[in-house]
Order: structure tokens, then C-alpha cells, then sequence
């Protein structure tokens, strides 16, 4: 199965989530999804026997602060699937404007998990029904998302002590 | 939590727990990295990795630096091969313009990854063994590593952190006794790491530390998005020179084959890894004597090539030109692309945006190790925390690519 095939396929069968397929500067197809069915499309397109996107290659989001798509949603979360069945790959892209929570790819993917972290440490997209949304790199004390386009990037915050230790190590 | 609480409980004594913190400067972390574990007597019961120690926010660097700009840091992610890092990072901004580079700067970037790939894994391995008390393979390979530096120093004048590709070229042309004294070191090589093979494969003692410890499945390592060797060792059949070759790199005309490993243990990871030197060791033989000896390393496009330093002497506008170039940076059309090559730790990638100008839009690095590290808990949970050493060590995590 060819990849024009595959391509129309998802098509077919997400009609009405799916819009817009474009093409990237190498060729690699790019999709925008509603933010209401992108686990559904994420899991077809894991499982389906003739597609198997099984492979997360990346998960991160991006910000379209002052573009003209920034009234669609100001944030895109993308999603970077590789297959490697077919060696294809596949960019899937969800809108979410500030504040919108996307839902988690971790029930799909386990790395999904610190790369959904990072994400909203990142740009402060929460993730619904994520298990562990704490902030991955910055300190937890943290105000302020660092990557959106509105922070400036020479601004810091100085923390003197220490975090203080996981709960989630003395549980159980 | 605070500490007084755990002192005093005698719950917490009757069941021999203990709360052992390691990193973020441990000798076996090898960067900054935390794993905080809580012990039933010597067994692993649970276990929290904490990332960020490193963090310098490359990504919004990536944002506010000119193209050019940004060639330094790639070196300062994963900078036991900044190699490999400079050349994706330079392919990526070149798919986004559409330049092809000349043939003879694919086969000397070629080189240069597979290059930086030994080096990569003599270091992993290497400092693998030291943790576990295998001294002598560390120095055998880090004389190696010292001799393969020195190549990379015929190339760009640097040893550790070595900036040779540019956008649409090389930083400098190879001196002619490049070709030579790589293969010259590749017969050294050779024969030296036989002896280093020796020391570990078949050595009782290392077989018993690493068989059977931290094991992955595939399944597993699939969840995780393992990729390069630790993949292969949990037996995913996966490496993007076979399956992606990219256009920019000549993986195409060589034969090789990649090693795939079936139980997904340490001592698996580590036996990819020999593996892989010596298709690399095969690669670079093959590469060395296809590799055009003359011709130009620079695409002919006046948006990118830097003028020479002849011209900038004695030209007014060539002057204006350069100054022109290095301070303002050029134009990239708008659009996106995700170039990935596979690196000595697994897929690194360059996902970058662009809207027009001289700054990137979106700079995403995906690399390796921060999809590996989060595995390191299910890893070593009901392990012992002595094989936590073994498990840190053969996934290679390197915090200059995890933090980013």
C-alpha cells in the first residue's frame, strides 16, 4: 500500500475531523486534526493493519502568536509518527488555544509521557487526563510558560534552595 | 517530605526501606541527572528520575540566534558526537531551502558521522565498564577516542566541540592527508579493538554483571520510542541509514549491516554496540576510497556560501557581503521540515519552522536520550541498585541531549 493510499484512507474514514493535507519541504504529509478526535485518529492510525504508525517519534507544539492562523488556535501540538513497516512518516497537528487542554497520547504511547511534560512546562498546553502533568525541566516554582513567544528570552527566575522531594516516591 | 518524618517512623525501619538519592553529580550519572530510589533491602522498589539540570533552553536559543547562529550549540547536545549533531542540523535548514550540497561534502559529512559514531560508543562502552569495576577496556578505548580527535582535528581544528558543517557546505576544506590518515587510523583501530573486544565479550565476570539485567522488551522499548542501538538490542528492527537514507548523506553506495539483538539486556546493548563499531569501522573503509580526493565542497548559491576570505580582502562589496551575511544572516522561505539521521544514540532530529527571515520560527531537537531516560525507572524497578549503574550506563543517556 502506497502512501497516496494511505493518506486517502485516513481521509475517508475521518472525514470530518481531518482537513487540510499539506506537504512539508521534504515531502513528509501533514495533517490537521480536531482536537475532539485525535486520540481516535491516533489510535486508528497505531493499530490499522495497513497503516501502523506505531512509533512516536516526537511529540511537541509550537506557537502562532501574531500569525494569521492564531485566530484557529494559538497553539499546534504535533505529533510525529513513523512507521516502521513502511519506513513512512506522518505529521499529525492539533489546534488548541490558550488555556485548552488536548487530550493525553499516553494511553497510546508511554513516551508520550515526559514529552506531554515538557510540552506544557514548555507552552503550558495542559493535556487531559495525563497522569503526572508536573513541569519537566524548568523548577516547579516556576511562573510562566518559557517557550511562548511572549516570554522574553534573556528573563530569569533565580531559585536559592532546593524542590522539595516527589510525593509520588513515598507513596506506595 | 520532609526528612525528620522518615528518621523517626520505626514503620519505615521494619521493612529496611532506605531512600537513596543519585545525582545530579554522581560519577556514574555522567552528567546531571537524578534518580531518586527507594530500596527494600538492596532491591530497587521504586524509582523517580528527575531531568532539567542541564537545561539552557537550546530550543528558544534555536529561536533568537540566526541560522548560522545556532551551528555552535548543536555541538553542546549530545558533545560526545557534535558531529553527527552538526550535520543534521545543517541538512535540516538546508531541506528548508532546497539546496543540494555537492557530492564530495556528502561523502566527507558521511564520514564524519560514522566518525562520531565509534567515538560515541567507545565512550558509552567504555565508561559502562568503568562502572562496573572494567578499567582497563575505558582506557584502551579513550586512546582510541584520543586518536579518532585527532582526525577530527584535520577537519575543523577542534577536538570536543567542533562546529565543521555550514549551511550549504563544510567550514573548511579536508587537507589532503585526511583520506590517508583515516584509513591509516582505521587499520590501528582495527586490530586495537579486537583486543578490547576480547577483554569484555567472552570475560566471565562482565557476562555475569550485565546478562540478563535491566531488561527491555520489544514491546516496551517500543512504548518508549527507543531508537539506534537500545532498539536494536530489544530486537526493533529499525535504523534510518537503511530505511530513511537521506539524500544529503551517502549511506547508498555502502554495504553494511546492522546488528539486531534478541534479549534486550544490557549485555545485548553492549554487543550492538561492538557490533556497530566494526560495521562502522567497514563503512568508513568504503567510504574512504570513494571519496572524491578534489572538487568543490560548496554549493554554488550566493544565498548561503560564505565569501572567501580573498575575495573579502580586496573587495568592497564582497566585504559588505560578508559582514552582511554574518550579522544580519540569510533569508530561509517560510515552511517546515523534520530531517532526522541516525545518530550514535538513536534518531536525533531537527524539526524547524520557518516563517521568512533570518531566525527560525519553531527550532524542535528531538533527541535520543530524553525518550530513553523515562524508561530508566520501569527499567530498574525490582532490580538491585548495584545493576542501576549497569542500566544507566548502557542506554547512554547524555544530558547535553536530554536537557537540551
Amino acid at each position: 500500500m502506497d502512501r497516496e493510499k494511505r493518506l486517502e484512507k485516513i481521509k475517508n474514514k475521518f472525514s470530518s475531523a481531518v482537513s487540510a493535507l499539506e506537504y512539508d519541504k521534504v515531502g513528509c504529509p501533514i495533517l490537521f486534526c480536531s482536537k475532539e478526535k485525535i486520540i481516535e485518529l491516533l489510535t486508528f492510525l497505531k493499530t490499522d493493519e495497513a497503516l501502523k504508525f506505531e512509533f512516536l517519534a516526537d511529540l511537541t507544539a509550537y506557537d502562532d502568536m501574531g500569525q494569521p492562523e492564531e485566530s484557529q488556535g494559538r497553539f499546534v501540538v504535533v505529533y510525529n509518527l513513523y512507521s516502521p513497516h513502511s519506513h513512512d512518516r506522518l505529521r499529525i497537528k492539533v489546534r488548541a488555544n490558550d488555556g485548552e487542554a488536548v487530550a493525553t497520547a499516553t494511553v497510546l504511547w508511554k513516551a508520550a509521557n515526559w514529552a506531554e511534560r515538557e510540552v506544557w512546562d514548555m507552552y503550558g498546553i495542559p493535556f487531559e487526563g495525563h497522569p503526572d502533568l508536573r513541569r519537566i525541566m524548568m523548577d516547579q516554582r516556576f511562573e510562566g510558560h518559557p517557550q511562548r513567544k511572549d516570554y522574553y528570552w534573556r528573563k530569569y527566575q533565580l531559585f536559592l534552595d532546593a524542590e522539595p522531594m516527589p510525593e509520588e516516591l513515598l507513596k506506595g | 517530605m520532609n526528612r525528620d518524618k522518615i528518621q523517626d517512623s520505626d514503620e519505615i525501619y521494619e521493612d529496611a526501606k532506605i531512600f537513596v538519592n543519585i545525582g545530579p553529580s554522581h560519577p556514574a550519572t555522567h552528567g546531571t541527572l537524578r534518580m531518586m530510589c527507594r530500596l527494600n533491602g538492596e532491591t530497587i522498589e521504586k524509582s523517580v528520575s528527575e531531568m532539567g539540570y542541564l537545561h539552557r533552553a537550546m530550543e528558544k536559543i534555536g529561536e533568537n540566534k540566526t541560522y548560522h547562529q545556532f551551528i555552535p550549540y548543536t555541538d553542546r547536545l549530545n558533545y560526545c558526537s557534535a558531529l553527527n549533531n552538526n550535520v543534521t542540523y545543517t541538512m535540516a535548514i538546508e531541506n528548508l531551502m532546497g539546496i543540494e550540497v555537492p557530492e564530495r561534502t556528502k561523502y566527507i559529512r558521511t564520514i564524519c558521522c560514522e566518525i562520531a559514531r565509534i567515538i560515541d560508543h567507545l565512550v558509552c562502552i567504555g565508561i559502562n565498564a568503568v562502572d562496573l569495576g572494567a578499567f582497563t577496556f575505558f582506557l584502551y578505548g579513550f586512546h582510541q577516542r584520543e586518536e579518532a580527535y585527532t582526525l577530527i582535528e584535520m577537519l575543523c581544528g577542534s577536538r570536543l566541540t567542533t562546529t565543521y558543517t555550514r549551511i550549504g557546505g563544510l567550514g573548511w576544506e579536508p587537507p589532503t592527508e585526511f583520506l590517508p590518515a583515516l584509513r591509516k587510523w582505521l587499520d590501528g583501530f582495527e586490530t586495537a579493538f579486537d583486543e578490547m573486544d576480547r577483554l569484555l565479550t567472552n570475560n566471565q565476570i562482565w557476562i555475569d554483571r550485565t546478562k540478563g539485567v535491566a531488561v527491555f522488551t520489544k514491546e516496551q522499548a517500543m512504548a518508549y520510542s527507543f531508537t539506534g542501538p537500545c532498539a536494536r538490542a530489544s530486537n526493533i528492527n529499525i535504523d534510518l541509514r537503511r530505511d530513511q537514507p537521506n539524500p544529503g548523506l551517502k549511506y547508498d553506495v555502502v554495504d553494511f549491516d546492522i546488528p539486531i539483538g534478541t534479549n534486550g539486556d544490557v549485555y545485548d546493548r553492549y554487543l550492538i554496540r561492538v557490533a556497530e563499531i566494526k560495521e562502522s569501522v567497514k563503512i568508513l573503509r568504503q567510504l574512504a576510497d570513494r571519496c572524491p580526493t578534489s572538487g568543490p565542497v560548496w554549493v554554488e548559491d550566493k544565498r548561503v556560501k560564505i565569501p572567501s576570505k580573498e575575495r573579502v580582502h580586496h573587495s568592497m562589496e564582497a566585504l559588505i557581503h560578508h559582514f552582511k551575511f554574518f550579522m544580519e544572516g540569510f533569508d530561509v522561505p517560510a515552511g517546515e521540515a523534520y530531517t532526522a539521521t541516525e545518530g550514535p544514540n538513536g534518531e536525533v532530529g531537527f524539526y524547524v519552522i520557518s516563517r521568512g527571515g533570518p531566525k527560525a520560527a519553531r527550532m524542535r531537537i528531538r533527541s535520543p536520550s530524553f525518550y530513553m531516560f523515562q524508561s530508566l525507572d520501569e527499567m530498574v524497578e525490582g532490580e538491585m541498585i548495584g545493576d542501576l549503574v549497569a542500566a544507566m550506563g548502557s542506554v547512554n543517556i547524555i544530558a547535553g541531549e536530554l536537557d537540551r
